[in-house]
């Protein structure tokens, strides 16, 4: 069976309606991204180094950024080699296996929350202006609802205006509590006054936003450090998850954004955002090579069950649909008599 | 994992070139090869990289590149000047109607900071051009999209015009055109929702309220560390909705900016203005040499050699390098070295022009105490000249009358010998390497003099 297939069961097995949404919101990336793939296979038959070098211009559009797209030529190359692989049919599956082995060759680490029944858990979302903090925290908020958790929020961004009004209508939207003070007002003293009532009330989960900020504001990371360490002061080992924000249309930066995050509050998963442009977000690619951080969720739309689990097969999957459908046809013009 | 300027990466090159004498066509190509990563790593788009990188080479193999003795910086400066002539040479101001109001789209994908940039806009039309603006909030898709601009309409004193969110933003766009009439404001500045290019419905709706209002501008506002993807959603806006200019926002993150470049050679649109902080005044033009710079990762060099060469005395320069490499460095040329940086102004504005400064941590933050090299110059100067020449000498009381005679603590003294001491230890660090024929460190301890 080929890799797409076994991909295609997997995910069809689970969930049709996932691998649907995965489908729909990555149409434009997939139609960029795979259709040239396709057509690059198509043009040149044989794989040789101009193959590669069209290969590596590819990924570097997606944003995979320069050392990982390096590394994944080399993978490929060392395959080719390997499996004395001479013309070009099967390479779209050759890639994206090498693309999820990629992904997968850090840690393994679950891509589920790290929620834990019977304790209050607190998840710290943080991240760079405009990446759609707020907004993620609304949708997942309305996730985690619909599994029967109850839940509640922090506005912990009193710097932006408008910002905590934005947080209190996604309250609205999801019926869930939010916690708040007035604008100005310090983010710690927000989050340990909503750490307390999460406390008192027995919520299961507790959403803190923060305010934007460029990682390289000092000032701006050390305030976020506090919020950081004033959770961690009030429960033992919270946040349980620190998530960062990431915008899927952001280049190299993402790289930086992710590492300086991490020093200052340890994030343990990516959520990638605005991933229904034509943008690819290949980036997380390269921060999970380089810095292992997993990306746990992705955004899909501005709906408000447009947050899905991030799952890197169905990810490319997504990235090479077309070339999968391809394959399928092929396959079922061979055995059209077993199947009907 | 800050990524290397063209600078260093070119220097890899260099190395490998140097001691050939001559440098021909193929090493041209080599450090193409750099300039292409060095433009990737800041997120210039592909496509145009490779035009650019087509041109910059033309223009390498032909010229005086290849004769040079320094074709390292040749080549950087080439890749300089053609990256500023790309990017705009002029300045490229406002355009006001000549028949008020002036009208002002800003259009952009979510999160770049339409809204944001919208109230520093009327900051510096208010400021500047002494305009009388009115914000339009046109945003009725995103939860307190209004809610944030009237907050920042009250902190700037400038009016919103705002209908609820169960308008249509055409509708709001034009009852705001009417108000402005009535009041009297001579620019209207309209804020719409974020959008993808590709949502065809919201695109279209710009469309409407630009056919509507008919305006002078339309801004396409830019994330500043938007990747690769920059060319298509500039193109898509232009084409669908015609744009005039880019604000680029996000700018006083540590992002290259490669993007600027990407979304000018698409579009041929100027970029106008530059978003650089939090605060209601922090739109600055756009300057193009200054983008350059940023996106080769190369800091102000050209200011910095430029500010060095009017103020350090060439002689005393070589006399001071005889000095470290034979390690005769004494507290009296430390002084030397102090008196001549001073000479060239202000060590935090210094400090920023170096290449390779914006990696340093915190280094924008960073306050350079210049009361704090007068106390150590007092210091020496208190010191006898033997004392000066041979630091090991000074012993407890020796400390203690220098203290006095400066007007400091026996502490202040010890932590400037400890500091002479390490930099001198680095400098030796450094000659050894060099001589090695190694790769050039990085300067500990140097920033310690600064704290």
């Amino acid at each position: 069976m080929s890799f797409f297939k076994k991909i295609k069961n997997k995910i069809s097995g689970t969930n049709e309606a996932v691998a649907e949404k995965f489908k729909d919101g990555l149409t434009k990336t997939r139609d960029s991204f795979t259709s040239k793939v396709n057509d690059l296979v198509f043009r040149f038959r044989v794989v040789d180094e101009e193959f590669f070098e069209e290969l590596e211009e590819l990924l570097l559009q997606a944003d995979v950024g320069f050392e990982t797209v390096m590394e994944l030529i080399d993978l490929l190359k060392e395959e080719v080699q390997r499996k004395n692989i001479k013309d070009t049919t099967g390479m779209q599956s050759l890639i994206s296996e090498k693309l999820v082995e990629i992904y997968n060759s850090g840690e393994e680490v679950s891509s589920e929350l790290n929620i834990v029944e019977g304790r209050l858990n607190v998840i710290l979302m943080v991240g760079v202006n405009g990446v759609g903090k707020t907004t993620t925290i609304g949708k997942m908020a309305a996730r985690l609802k619909k599994e029967g958790k109850t839940v509640m929020l922090a506005a912990g961004d009193t710097f932006r205006a408008g910002a905590i009004e934005q947080l209190v209508v996604w309250g609205e939207r999801t019926d869930v509590e939010v916690v708040r003070q007035a604008e100005g007002s310090d983010p710690a003293a927000v989050i340990f006054d909503a750490v307390k009532a999460a406390k008192k009330r027995n919520v299961d989960v507790l959403i803190c936003d923060t305010a934007g900020r460029l990682q390289n504001k000092v000032n701006l990371m050390n305030e976020l450090e506090k919020v950081h360490r004033v959770i961690g002061r009030e429960i033992e080992d919270a946040p349980h998850e620190v998530l960062l924000a990431l915008d899927a249309t952001t280049g190299q930066n993402a790289l930086i954004q992710a590492q300086t995050f991490n020093e200052v509050t340890n994030v343990t998963g990516i959520v990638l955002t605005k991933l229904d442009g034509t943008a690819k977000g290949g980036i997380v690619l390269a921060i999970r090579n380089k810095l292992d951080i997993p990306v746990k969720f992705v955004g899909l739309g501005e709906g408000i069950d447009d947050l899905q689990p991030f799952d890197p097969e169905k990810y490319v999957y997504g990235l090479f649909a077309n070339g999968l459908e391809m394959e399928e046809t092929e396959d079922e013009e061979n055995e059209t008599a077993e199947d009907k | 994992m800050a990524f290397e300027g063209l600078a260093e990466r070119l220097q890899g090159t260099m190395n490998k070139i140097t001691g050939k004498g001559k440098i021909n066509e193929a090493d041209v190509k080599e450090m193409m090869r750099e300039v292409r990563f060095a433009l990737i790593e800041a997120d210039v788009n592909l496509k145009v990289v490779k035009q650019f990188v087509k041109t910059v080479s033309e223009r390498s193999v032909g010229q005086d590149v290849m004769k040079s003795l320094t074709p390292g910086q040749q080549v950087v400066k080439i890749v300089k000047d053609e990256l500023t002539n790309l990017m705009g040479g002029e300045q490229n101001p406002i355009q006001f109607a000549r028949k008020s109001p002036t009208v002002i789209m800003m259009v952009g994908l979510q999160g770049a900071g339409k809204t944001t940039t919208t109230g520093k806009l009327a900051t510096v039309l208010r400021k500047k051009h002494n305009k009388k603006p009115l914000l339009v909030a046109a945003d009725v898709y995103r939860p307190a999209a209004i809610q944030q601009l009237e907050t920042l309409g009250k902190q700037i004193t400038v009016p919103v015009f705002s209908m609820g969110t169960d308008q249509s933003p055409v509708e709001i766009a034009k009852q705001a055109m009417e108000e402005a009439e009535r009041e009297h404001n001579d620019v209207v500045i309209i804020d719409t929702a974020g959008r993808l290019h590709v949502d065809e419905a919201l695109m279209q709706e710009l469309k409407d309220i630009r056919e509507l209002t008919n305006p002078d501008e339309v801004f396409l506002v830019v994330d500043a560390m938007t990747g690769q993807d920059a060319v298509n959603v500039a193109k898509s806006f232009d084409d669908t909705i015609g744009i005039t200019g880019v604000i680029l926002t996000k700018l006083d993150g540590d992002t290259r900016g490669g993007a600027a470049l990407s979304i000018r050679t698409v579009t041929e649109k100027p970029i106008k203005f530059v978003g650089m902080g939090e605060k209601m005044d922090a739109l600055e033009p756009f300057h193009p040499e200054r983008m350059a710079s940023r996106i080769l990762g190369m800091g102000d060099v050209m200011s910095l050699i430029e500010k060095a060469q009017e103020n350090v005395d060439e002689d005393k320069a070589k006399e001071l390098e005889q000095k470290l490499r034979t390690q005769s460095f004494t507290l009296d040329d430390f002084l030397d070295q102090m008196q001549q940086v001073k000479k060239m102004g202000p060590l935090d504005e210094i400090l920023k022009m170096m290449p390779g400064a914006n990696k340093i941590k915190g280094l924008d933050n960073a306050k350079v105490d210049e009361s704090q090299m007068g106390r150590v110059e007092a210091v020496i100067y208190s010191m006898t000249l033997a004392e000066r020449e041979n630091p090991e000498i000074i012993n407890a009381s020796r400390k203690k009358r220098i203290a006095a005679g400066s007007g400091t603590s026996t502490q202040e003294v010890n932590r400037l010998l400890k500091q002479f001491e390490e930099m001198k230890k680095m400098v030796k660090q450094m000659t050894n390497m060099q001589q090695k024929g190694k790769k050039k460190g990085k300067m500990p301890g140097f920033d310690a003099f600064f704290k």
